[in-house]
């Protein structure tokens, strides 16, 4: 396998609902990349895209309605789908373009458009569920993520204001990301948060991401290529990804197995044996506030159990031993749904090169894991990043 | 350098801008209609339930009794045993209050409140459950380890459908 880089980052901002369509945004995204890795459309080799169901455009193959707009005309194209992971999931494909030596570049793109979709995207939900022996009885990612939630915090005690800090976190720290939609907006309490109305108990509508439209890309180069491109690039140290079992209701939710099994893959490749001590940035995955610390025990940076006592620590804030979401993840920057796991490694490059403006982790971070989930609650993607270990 | 000069573009639209017709919308209502063949293993499951019995499917490979039925292990990638009835009781492995519908509009004041769950069936493999709805109960008495039956559906009304049961209550 080869070394791949990253060498350039861009994305749109996020807004419940954009003006621009969703091949005008993916364009915003990926000329902005393109821009910040000084390259054109002409130097890019091949294109991975993701957008997650087609069902929120309602445009069937929405991967060849937004190839064009990703660059991706006259090129080996590919869409990948993984729900909710697709945002990192399309960069794991997308290295293997170039680790493979197929490319030597790779335009990485992804777009989400949740707002089309009458009267709320929720609806659109029910048809990710079994058809038979589930979508009759009425639910949605609130119930199933409540239902999570609630055996989460139920296995270790955890109270409903454990999960409003960690909410609230995110959301505030959102607040200094210039593509948030919340961006200057006014910051939350904890009381503020276990005040909002009560969506399906434990869940509260402070507790969720927002639904927002938006895109995210990033440049990927072969070694030699990215020498010549920059004196910065940020290395894909390992990926790693992971699909349990869709009878979701037959395996206990409290732990994240596909996580922690794609976690150990990156971490494998990327070398790391103790993923606790020698990650300097995490950015899990995000949609509800307790998903956070649920993750980050799958992802091997915190002892199962023990994540809420570091939360509260401080452990894991801007100055602590282990930043987590430094871009105020999809709780404070918005939720377009495969959009949202690529700002993770936007954050991540632009983290480790030092150009995070105001929410930059002091200290040089040299290390960043970023992880995305998805599907039926099922699916687990991880990319591990990091700079000047040539 | 700094981060900012490489975000573009998701323009933020207003309700105003959308109500007032400046911005110019394609309104479109799809209907899609399907009808599912329930298959082999999920159409047995479901005979059954029209009979007022919930059936598994065991594995000879693994040792397990799988709800709902397959016709292979999917771990062992081996075709599936014998079919045997569990019981239609189980415990609450976790659930929701819900103020909400599948499609997030709310439940009306005065309303019942569904109380989805995740039912380990008595009969089958250590947590091997269902998602289901509880009824009979009231909200606040709801706990994990909850036992719990299934309240069926009259015999006359039954489709064989998983909404043959009714909800699941206390007992
Ligand atoms: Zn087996």
């Amino acid at each position: 396998m080869r070394k791949v880089a990253v060498v350039g980052a861009g994305m749109t901002k996020f807004a419940r609902r954009a003006l621009e369509t969703p091949k005008e945004l993916s364009y915003q995204a990926s000329k902005a990349a393109l821009d910040s890795a000084g390259m054109k459309l002409k130097d890019i080799d091949c294109v991975a895209h993701g957008s997650a169901p087609d069902a929120f455009d309602g445009i069937h193959q929405k991967g060849e309605y937004l190839a064009d707009g990703c660059g991706g005309w006259n090129k080996p194209t590919m869409r990948v789908f993984v729900g909710g992971a697709t945002g990192v999931h399309a960069i794991a494909h997308g290295w293997y373009h170039v680790a493979s030596g197929l490319a030597d570049t790779c335009l990485v793109v992804c777009e989400e458009k949740m707002s089309s979709a009458m009267p709320h995207a929720q609806a659109f939900f029910l048809t990710i569920f079994d058809a038979i022996t589930e979508r009759a009885l009425g639910l949605n990612l609130i119930w199933i993520f409540a239902l999570e939630m609630k055996r989460y915090m139920e296995r270790y005690g955890y109270t409903k204001e454990d999960m409003a800090l960690s909410a609230m976190k995110n959301k505030n720290q959102g607040l200094k990301h210039p593509a948030s939609q919340f961006y200057g907006g006014n910051e939350l309490t904890v009381e503020d948060i276990l005040n909002s109305e009560v969506m399906a108990s434990p869940v509260s509508r402070l507790d969720v991401s927002p639904v927002s439209d938006g895109a995210a890309a990033i440049v990927l180069a072969s070694e030699r290529t990215a020498r010549r491109l920059t004196d910065k690039p940020v290395w894909i140290e390992g990926v790693g990804w992971c699909l349990d079992t869709a009878y979701w209701a037959t395996r206990d939710l409290y732990y994240p197995r596909y996580t922690e099994i794609a976690a150990r893959k990156a971490y494998k490749m990327a070398g790391i044996r103790e993923p606790h001590k020698e990650i300097n940035i995490a950015e899990p995955y995000d949609p509800f506030g307790y998903k956070q610390l649920h993750h980050m025990e799958g992802l091997l940076l915190s002892p199962k159990g023990k994540t809420v006592e570091l939360l509260r620590d401080g452990h894991f804030d801007m100055d602590g031993n282990l930043p987590m979401c430094p871009s105020g993840g999809l709780l404070g920057v918005g939720n377009p749904i495969a959009a949202a796991g690529t700002l993770k490694l936007c954050e991540l490059f632009w983290q480790l090169r030092g150009e995070a403006g105001e929410r930059q982790v002091p200290g040089n971070p040299r290390l960043g894991v970023a992880q995305a989930w998805g599907d039926l609650m099922q699916v687990s993607s991880v990319v591990v990043m990091g700079i000047n270990n040539a | 350098m700094d981060h900012k000069e490489f975000i573009r573009g998701g323009t933020a639209l207003s309700e105003d801008e959308i109500k007032s017709g400046k911005i110019f919308v394609e309104e479109d209502a799809l209907d899609c209609r399907y009808a599912w063949d329930t298959g082999v293993a999920i159409g047995r499951y479901l005979a059954e339930l029209k009979k007022g019995k919930i059936i598994a499917k065991k594995t000879n490979c693994c040792d397990r009794i799988m709800i709902p039925p397959r016709m292979f292990c999917e771990l062992c990638y081996r075709p599936s045993g014998a079919w045997t009835y569990v019981q239609d009781t189980g415990v609450v492995n976790t659930f929701s209050i819900s103020n909400i519908y599948y499609d997030a509009s709310r439940v009306p004041s005065g309303e019942p409140n569904p109380m989805p769950a995740v039912i380990e069936i008595d009969g089958a493999s250590k947590g091997m459950g269902i998602m289901h709805l509880l009824g009979e109960v009231k909200p606040e008495d709801v706990k994990i380890g909850m036992k719990v039956k299934a309240v069926w559906k009259p015999e006359s009304e039954r489709t064989g459908s998983i909404t043959d049961i009714e909800y699941f209550k206390p007992y």
